[in-house]
């Protein structure tokens, strides 16, 4: 016990990135759009957040700019995707090249500044429960937020007349556009919001994760984050599950390393990934649920005058 | 306003490419990783920018450079376009830096921690174990669990140096500490190191020391209220209580020196394994923790370093199974130590093979 | 008044050329005002970027080798994307190739013999076969998505090189530091010119063009690897299974990558490193899109790409931009180029927006 509350605590820093970026591409993926700039997104939220942290001094100020930072790269996307019907694939990936590169030219003075991170939040009360308490109710604001979003996200895509008009531009647009709803304008709000929380993700990492800005710091979690969508299956609360598995088992290796496990070390850094695909060869059996839940026009571009 | 800047933008830009001297002395850097990545290319640069400052000569330098077929193209075309000495500053470029000085004799080169040399090619690198050496001393007198986490890269032979180094000097003063070693099978990635640094706290470390670039470890033991050391810079600001000391590389002095020797004429093929004494590694200030009687401790080690009555390898050294491998008197020999490939008694785990 | 896209009637043939000319334009006007942000001549800054590296023998070569795994990799990802398999993990199976390749290499160390590079070869492509055989037994199979398989397994297959590399692999007199021997003389491919270092995989690599656009254009692999693009249900109404189509495409990948692989360490890199590829598994699926999934198109955008990494060198050298300067510059370029088709199947249109289109 002493060592897992600890551990979990650790978990929970690892996923939160994760978490945000999985959500707001999954929410994307529903709208039938794949954005592979994830990581692209994620790393300008990351250098614009600490930008922002450094010359406001405000956290909240920070969190804006870099939700902000998310927008306009996914605004970027957006632009090319859907307005000049550039393959979804491709720009992504370019999205990613330029976004690595614009962060690290804006970042160039912000190298080796410090920033103490962000406060943690106790929930009055609960705060002071043994075990559940320290894990859940002594956090930052961000990792409350990712939590939220979960609910949020799930209860939007499944609740609301917006979350169902959403899904059924990402299952078939043709229809939706015959029953009057702009994909479009759907599609691009489901990518800025992809962006949004990609941003947050950024911010996550250079504000509490490891508060400080480096080049290239996201150091792959936005591709990490796109194959969690895929293995949650498109299900926000599974998102969440994926997630805290990958960022479990992450942190385990580390703490089976320091006990002293005789296994090599590049063997326990596999694990993650491959628990990841052992995981998603067992759930991905039932085949009517992964179709129930796939938005079945992801990655085909959209011709509304077809 | 815009256009006016524009304008003189483009015009001091142009003035720049019609300006190049022909029989000025030119430098190259060829880094692996990026500059920004407050590690050890980015202390290397800081050694280029000292270089530029003291002998007021021109410098290039190709960052990010992938340790595989671009290399050779890097350091050829640099080798082509009017660099009289080229370092390339990775152990990967080793290989590339000898086919390239091949075709450009009169071109000098430079290879950081390697072990090949031509006529044109010198090799140079840094004792940081001298480092680890004092790092250990203090670890040994200020850990109270007695037990220390050592956050670790990939498993070549200067990171075992490092290792070994350390614990020797650990269990010298503290008989009864041990090192507990975390892989994270990457140079740089704060949040992983930053979750192997927790992951040792809550193993009940509580000294931390790492052979990675971020400064993301120290932040950890900041916030937890545990000790680090720095790497590669003083990394003070990152953990104002934190950090005890700090390895620091200090390349400027080497560089000065060796492009100076091209200027003269001077420069000759050379092994270079500089360490305290030549002030290539240093030592950051001791934080505000350590003791009195520690410091005295360290510095005097440090002292017997650089005079030459401490070698970090001294003898009796122990290795894991407890076997005696070097005996009172003798010393690892720099040959042995270049390949160092075992663990020393002290040390939990075994090196991923 | 905006101007709108309007959907042509037929697609336009001269756009099909001329949208990459506009392309290119409009990164060097886009390019122009990054480098007049970064303080350097504009001019000095694209001459460097797209002449210089033109400018010789030597720099002409180093584009060959450059595109070689790009277009090898590109050509076979096209297919594979037309049949809407998303194998995003041949970085994965470039590494595996290249450790079975390179393991023959060492095996044969100190032999010499014209057999050792096809065994090379064949072993490589094994090894990325082998690998992407993961993918399409997961996915046809168990039904798990390719996407997250194959570049988990890119993972995975990284990790295991660098194991291998401070382990069995690692040069025995090399004290001890993580790199292979050099391979033989007869491990090596032969080069195409001497005193540049084009080897014969760049013509491995224009015969993959061929085949690929053999295949496309001229098989009924090809015409099944489309129908299962454009409507996979209907495989099964054209008298062939999907999954067919997925195992073929995977492997096909995969196969290439690994011979992509094995190229690059038996022909530029020369021994067995940590790291083989600087990404070409991920950048080939841009060249491969940038290509319009046309094996001749990808050629190009294999070059292209190319291109602007020595370009990106370059202009280190000359100008001392960061290298962060290349990937803006990249990512702007790729954008134009990615945007500008829609010229062929649409026109702009100044003035009010026809009734029927929907506009943004």
């Amino acid at each position: 016990m002493d060592l897992l509350i600890p551990a979990m605590l650790t978990i929970i820093t690892a996923a939160t990135p994760l978490l945000f970026a999985a959500l707001g591409e999954m929410v994307t993926e529903k709208s039938g759009v794949l954005n592979l700039g994830v990581e692209g997104m994620m790393v300008m939220g990351a250098i614009i957040g600490f930008i922002a942290v450094h010359a406001s001094g405000s956290v909240t100020v920070a969190i804006f700019a870099a939700v902000l930072a998310g927008i306009c790269m996914a605004a970027i996307f957006a632009l090319f995707v859907l307005t000049f019907h550039a393959s979804q694939v491709p720009t992504g990936l370019a999205l990613t090249i330029f976004g690595i590169g614009l962060s690290a030219l804006m970042g160039q003075n912000m190298v080796g500044i410090a920033y103490g991170g962000m406060p943690k939040i106790a929930i009055p009360g609960l705060a002071a429960l043994p075990v559940v308490g320290t894990l859940f109710f002594q956090q930052d604001f961000l990792v409350y937020l990712s939590i939220a979003m979960v609910a949020a996200i799930h209860y939007f895509l499944h609740k609301t007349r917006a979350g169902l008009i959403l899904r059924a531009v990402g299952d078939s647009h043709d229809a939706a556009h015959a029953m009057g709803y702009s994909v479009i304008k759907i599609r691009f709000m489901a990518i800025l919001f992809g962006g949004a929380m990609a941003g947050l993700s950024g911010a996550y990492l250079s504000l509490a994760y490891s508060p400080m800005w480096v080049e290239q710091m996201t150091a792959g979690r936005g591709w990490i984050a796109l194959a969690l969508v895929v293995f949650a299956c498109w299900r926000p609360v599974r998102v969440l599950f994926g997630a805290y598995l990958f960022g479990g088992i992450s942190i385990l290796q580390l703490h089976a390393q320091a006990l002293g496990i005789g296994i090599p070390s590049q063997v326990m850094s596999m694990l993650p990934y491959l628990a990841t695909i052992l995981v998603l060869v067992i759930i991905s059996r039932d085949v009517s649920k992964i179709k129930l839940n796939a938005p079945a026009s992801l990655g085909r571009p959209f011709h509304p005058s077809r | 306003m815009l256009k006016k800047t524009l304008f003189s933008l483009v015009l001091a830009a142009a003035l720049a490419v019609g300006t190049t001297a022909a029989a000025e002395t030119k430098a190259a850097f060829v880094y692996v990783g990026p500059i920004g990545d407050h590690g050890y290319s980015y202390q290397h640069d800081q050694g280029r920018l000292a270089l530029e400052k003291e002998l007021g000569i021109k410098t290039s330098y190709v960052e990010s450079v992938p340790e595989g077929a671009d290399a050779e193209r890097v350091i050829r075309q640099l080798a082509s376009s009017g660099h009289n000495i080229i370092f390339t500053t990775s152990f990967g470029f080793m290989n590339p830096t000898l086919k390239v000085a091949k075709q450009f004799k009169d071109i000098k080169f430079e290879h950081a921690t390697g072990y090949k040399r031509a006529d044109n090619v010198s090799t140079y690198s840094a004792r940081f174990y001298e480092g680890r050496t004092i790092l250990g001393t203090i670890a040994g007198k200020m850990t109270k669990s007695n037990v220390v986490g050592y956050i670790a890269s990939f498993p070549i032979p200067e990171v075992i140096r490092g290792i070994d180094a350390f614990t020797l000097a650990l269990r010298k003063v503290n008989p009864a500490a041990t090192v507990k070693v975390v892989w994270v099978n990457s140079w740089f990635d704060p949040g992983k190191e930053g979750d192997a640094a927790k992951a040792l706290i809550d193993q009940g470390v509580d000294i931390i020391t790492q052979h990675t670039d971020s400064p993301a470890p120290l932040q950890v033991a900041e916030s937890r209220g545990v000790y680090a050391f720095g790497q590669a810079s003083d990394m003070k600001a990152f953990a104002p209580k934190a950090q005890l000391t700090s390895i620091i590389d200090n390349w400027n002095n080497y560089y000065i020196d060796r492009v100076k020797a091209v200027m003269d004429g001077t420069w000759t093929s050379t092994d270079t394994w500089h360490g305290l004494k030549q002030g290539m590694v240093e030592m950051a200030p001791y934080g505000d923790a350590v003791p009195a009687d520690v410091r005295q401790l360290a510095d005097g080690v440090k002292q017997a370093i650089i005079d030459g009555t401490l070698h970090p390898f001294q003898g009796p050294i122990k290795n894991q199974k407890g076997e005696l491998v070097v005996k009172a008197g003798e010393v690892i020999s720099d040959a042995d130590l270049l390949g160092l490939n075992w663990y020393v008694e002290g040390v939990e785990g075994s090196i991923p093979k | 008044m905006w101007p709108h896209l309007v959907r042509r009637r037929l697609p336009s043939k001269a756009m099909v050329y001329l949208s990459p000319v506009l392309a290119l334009v409009l990164s060097m006007l886009a390019g122009i005002i990054l480098f007049l942000i970064m303080g350097v001549s504009p001019l000095g800054a694209l001459h460097a970027f797209f002449i210089e590296p033109l400018s010789s023998v030597y720099g002409l070569a180093e584009l060959g080798v450059k595109a070689t795994p790009l277009v090898l990799i590109g050509v076979a990802l096209a297919l594979g994307f037309k049949a809407g398999v998303w194998n995003i993990g041949a970085e994965g199976q470039l590494t595996m190739g290249a450790i079975c390749g390179g393991v023959v290499a060492l095996y044969f160390y100190d032999r010499e013999g014209f057999y050792i590079i096809p065994l090379m070869l064949g072993a490589g492509v094994f090894g990325g076969v082998a690998w992407a055989a993961i993918v399409a037994f997961l996915r046809v199979r168990f039904n798990a998505n390719e996407i997250l398989t194959s570049l988990m397994l890119s993972y995975v297959a990284g990790l295991l090189l660098n194991m291998l590399m401070h382990g069995p692999l690692k040069d025995p007199d090399g004290f001890n530091f993580p790199e292979s021997r050099q391979f033989s003389d007869s491990a090596l491919l032969p080069l195409l010119q001497e005193g540049t270092r084009l080897h014969i995989g760049a013509i491995i690599a224009l015969a993959a063009v061929a085949l690929g656009w053999l295949i496309l254009s001229r098989t009924l692999l090809g015409y099944q690897i489309k129908v299962a693009g454009s409507a996979p249900a209907a495989c099964e109404h054209a008298g062939f299974s999907h999954a067919k189509i997925i195992w073929t495409t995977l492997l096909l990948g995969g196969g290439m990558a690994g011979l992509a692989g094995t190229i690059e360490v038996a022909g530029p890199i020369g021994q067995l490193l940590p790291n083989i590829s600087p990404g070409y598994g991920f950048t080939a699926i841009i060249v491969a899109y940038v290509g319009r999934l046309h094996p001749l198109g990808v050629l190009f955008a294999g070059l292209l790409l190319a291109l602007t990494y020595l370009g990106g060198e370059t202009a280190q050298i000359q100008l001392n931009l960061p290298v962060a300067v290349t990937g803006v510059f990249q990512g702007l370029l790729l954008f134009f180029l990615l945007a500008s088709d829609v010229l062929i199947l649409y026109r702009l249109q100044f003035g009010m927006a026809a009734p029927a289109v929907e506009t943004s």
